[in-house]
């Protein structure tokens, strides 16, 4: 079943086209990949699915609902949660808060029982207590719950952005370059995290990733973007020997 | 235990302090002064939602000090006492003393209306842009107030201390003492309470990444506008025991200077700290006491002052922690929420 | 009926002429060092008192002789006044946000700092020369120029002409001299900057030189125009000369330009046709609206986060 159909998707940057009437679907329990070159429109892609950026052109369905005009706070709410280039978490606050705030979805209380604490509102904040540890127990991170992110080293500053986004209990994960920045066994070690969430969760992941290996090893799918166009999609090994890739990868003049 | 201790150490200050002004041993300018710091501890707080919770640039908060101090006047005098403007009290004035407080929420509840006017606009700016539609606003409401004559426009408005001796018909006590006490501890209740909830966490979320709030699924707008109307709300509260305190307000006195005052609380406090602000508020209230006696010097001491403990401190006095984080023991005395 | 609203043209290109003068200090400084230089509309205040003393002297008070016309004196004020008044401005900057911003402290902190400053200046003045209210000289004969019934004095031409002709001086400098791009490379780039071998304090300093000149420079001329001086002056056009200058796009001296002439046309219009007290009510609602409509001012590039 399609998860995420995106039609016709066009983005003009006043001008400039980021993105260009671009097709592509994802299916339910897929991990897929989308790569290309420097400012082939990627992450445009990512910010539109998110809700940042609204489409000039075209649509974006996810399980058949139009995600047009939709606010990204809502889309999150939906089931589409992502993780950014340059971690975003927030510095000044806990490990254990930055899961707590992403659950901004299923608060399911009232500024009136905030203020009365009411056994409603006390009942909640213990269950999303309760689930961001437990959360973080599973991905062994439990006992930096207190720290600040800027405390921890950089890879598991990414692991910790990667499961906030999965606290939010997403159908569809969004990875923005989860490798970047990591040194090589670092690397390995998030192929093995990714491959594990895939297999533990119920969910889809998409990822953009510069670095071969990841993608590789990982996707089943991957489609190459290059000036906003999609220009292949197919297996890892197709990929690799698409011409079209090749060219888009190290120039014309190279072949 | 321990969650009784710090209710029974209010009950106990509170009831010090009325007994020291019920046996006259604190005279009026000392009660005065003490007044002054609750109000101020309830303006420093409530800007500090704002201004370091939530990192907006808030340069306008008399504005709704002014809305809370002139709408809770004008319903305290009309319905409490006999007044030129109002004519005879629409309520019997023996109601005042419970009155009284429903006034002073009315009052605020329109200063956080008035809160919209910057509330709205945060949806789609921040930053220097924000603060000087803070600014604007606080002209706004001050031009406003002047324009309108009914309610003494330019010259003021007064009669508030007939409210209070409405009051102390029903029972002599110092109420103002009563009510500031009362409403500084409500205020410091509701922001501690909002602030360490999940949802009020967002508010520290939007001013470390409002991008990544929005995208985890923070509705940014909707915090926003809570947050901006609680401040004002509790602003407009500060403004009502203000104008009771003095019995006599005027837009003037609620124009940018006093804004300034409150930017100074929060800043010399330490952005973000509650603890902060409330030292800061009493630190303050006194430093302009006590330097009374110097007159004009007073206004250049003060300023020069504050630039050199900025110089020292450039994160204020807290920074952008609380009293507990500096002093783990404190834990274990009480339980404060 | 024309005639009226040409009057109040006039009118408002003269009190629109001191908003932009102090709107492109403001500007210069925010555009450089994202500093909200509230102390600016006081650094107004200190010109024109400077103004003052340079003017009263010449004139022959405090026991000097008086050996100079009218014209010569002023010529000699305009300049003596802007050079002494830069000196505020930068030991501003030296002992109170130097040291600030070496530690690094939250830009609010600086903005704290300034408006203290602000304060210390006004008081400071109350404190040294007292409550009396100061009259500031007359050095030149009015002339009025009459057209039909618009009248126009001298000075009324001459304060217009001179905001103009700074604008056009300062964004002479600005996009065609060396220091005016490194101050416009440091605006986009603050750490960047030092890299390329650009003394970056230097450039602070120039920066504080050219907007307090731009205000001691507003100082004289509001003392021409409106001859009574005291130390409070400054604070209220100073606010709104700020928000003059977010209007047209803060960080671009053709927004705090525009910004300055808008702001003093909607003042002068709406005294014009209401009664005076409603003139901040409307000036400030209209402002809030354009606010509204172009978040970022009237000539501000929109901010586009990147993720």
């Amino acid at each position: 079943m399609t998860l995420l159909e995106i039609k016709d998707l066009t983005q003009l940057f006043s001008g400039i086209c980021a993105v260009s009437e671009l097709n592509l679907n994802l299916e339910q329990r897929e991990l897929v990949g989308l790569i290309g070159p420097n400012g082939a429109g990627k992450t445009t892609v990512f910010n539109l699915v998110s809700g940042f950026y609204q489409p000039t052109h075209g649509q974006i369905l996810f399980q058949g609902r139009n995600l047009a005009r939709i606010k990204p706070h809502r889309i999150s709410a939906l089931g589409i949660a992502r993780t950014f280039q340059n971690i975003r978490l927030w510095k000044d606050m806990s490990v254990l808060d930055n899961i707590l705030v992403a659950q901004h979805y299923q608060l399911g209380y009232g500024l009136g029982s905030l203020f009365f604490r009411t056994p409603r509102y006390l009942k909640r904040e213990r269950d999303i207590r309760h689930r961001a540890l437990e959360l973080l127990e599973i991905f062994k991170i439990d006992k930096f719950a207190g720290e600040k992110p800027g405390n921890l080293p950089y890879g598991m500053q990414r692991k910790v952005e990667i499961v906030r986004a999965l606290s939010s209990g997403p159908k569809l994960l969004l990875l923005d370059e989860p490798a970047a920045g990591l040194q090589s066994t670092d690397v390995t070690e998030l192929i093995t995290l990714i491959q594990w969430i895939f297999d533990q969760f119920d969910l889809s992941i998409w990822m953009i990733e510069h670095q071969m290996k990841v993608v590789m090893s990982l996707c089943s799918r991957i489609s190459v973007i290059d000036f906003g166009r999609l220009i292949a999609r197919g297996t890892p090994a197709e990929i690799q020997q698409n011409p079209e890739v090749i060219k888009a990868y190290l120039g014309d003049d190279q072949l | 235990m321990k969650r009784f201790n710090v209710p029974i150490l209010l009950i106990v200050l509170l009831s010090t302090l009325m007994g020291l002004a019920w046996f006259e041993v604190i005279d009026l300018y000392i009660q005065t002064i003490i007044l002054f710091m609750g109000i101020n501890i309830i303006t420093s707080t409530s800007l500090n939602l704002v201004n370091g919770n939530m990192g907006e640039f808030s340069c306008g908060h008399a504005g709704f000090i002014a809305v809370g101090a002139y709408v809770s006047s004008i319903l305290s005098v009309a319905l409490f006492t006999k007044s030129k403007v109002f004519g005879a009290p629409l309520l019997p004035p023996e109601m005042a003393a419970y009155g009284f407080p429903l006034v002073l929420i009315c009052g605020g509840i329109a200063a956080a209306f008035t809160g919209l006017l910057v509330a709205l606009p945060s949806f789609r700016t921040r930053d220097d842009y924000l603060a000087i539609i803070t600014i604007a606003a606080n002209y706004i409401i001050i031009s406003t107030i002047i324009n309108i004559d009914t309610i003494g426009g330019a010259r003021g408005f007064m009669g508030m201390r007939r409210v209070i001796f409405a009051m102390e018909e029903c029972a002599e006590i110092p109420w103002m003492i009563l009510w500031v006490f009362v409403f500084m501890v409500l205020s410091i209740i509701i922001i501690r309470r909002y602030m360490s909830s999940t949802y009020g966490k967002g508010v520290e979320a939007i001013r470390q990444d409002e991008v990544a709030a929005e995208i985890m699924s923070v509705n940014t707008n909707r915090i926003k506008l809570v947050t901006f109307m609680i401040s004002s709300g509790l602003a407009g509260i500060a403004g009502g025991l203000y104008a009771h305190t003095i019995g006599y307000i005027n837009p003037k006195s609620f124009d940018l200077l006093k804004s300034t005052e409150a930017l100074v609380m929060v800043y010399l406090g330490g952005m973000g700290s509650i603890s902060g602000s409330i030292i800061a508020a009493v630190v303050f209230t006194l430093m302009i006491e006590l330097l009374r006696p110097l007159q004009i010097i007073k206004w250049v001491a003060i300023p020069l002052l504050l630039i050199i403990i900025m110089q020292f401190r450039p994160e204020g006095i807290m920074g952008h922690r609380e009293l507990s984080d500096i002093f783990p023991r404190l834990k274990k005395f009480y339980k404060f929420k | 009926m024309l005639e009226t609203l040409l009057q109040n043209l006039l009118n408002a290109l003269q009190w629109g002429s001191f908003y932009s003068l102090i709107a492109l200090g403001y500007t210069l400084v925010y555009g450089v060092l994202r500093l909200i230089n509230f102390a600016h509309g006081d650094i107004v205040m200190v010109g024109a008192y400077i103004a003052f003393f340079i003017s009263s002297a010449l004139l022959g008070k405090y026991g000097m002789p008086a050996f100079l016309p009218g014209w010569a004196v002023l010529a000699l004020t305009i300049p003596l006044t802007m050079v002494l008044t830069s000196l505020v401005g930068v030991t501003l900057e030296r002992v109170a946000y130097r040291p600030l911003r070496r530690k690094g402290a939250n830009r609010l902190y600086v903005v704290i700092t300034a408006l203290m400053a602000g304060l210390i200046l006004e008081n400071g003045n109350l404190l040294v020369l007292g409550a009396s209210r100061k009259k500031f000289p007359e050095m030149i004969d009015k002339v009025v120029y009459k057209f039909g019934s618009v009248y126009v004095t001298n000075l009324k031409i001459g304060v217009i002409l001179t905001s103009i002709l700074s604008f056009v001086v300062l964004h002479f400098i600005i996009t065609k001299t060396k220091v005016g791009m490194a101050m416009r490379a440091i605006s986009y780039d603050k750490f960047a900057v030092p890299l390329m071998g650009i003394p970056i304090d230097t450039v602070i300093v120039f920066t504080f030189v050219l907007g307090s000149a731009m205000a001691g420079l507003a100082g004289i001329l509001f003392a021409l125009s409106y001859p009574i001086l005291d130390p409070y002056m400054g604070m209220s056009i100073g606010w709104k000369a700020f928000i003059a200058a977010v209007v047209g796009g803060i960080g671009d001296i053709r927004g705090a330009f525009v910004g300055g002439f808008i702001l003093g046309m909607i003042e002068i219009m709406v005294v014009a046709f209401f009664p005076s007290s409603y003139r901040d009510l409307i000036a400030f609602s209209i402002l809030l609206l354009i606010l509204t409509i172009k978040p970022t001012g009237l000539f501000g590039v929109p901010h586009t986060t990147k993720i």
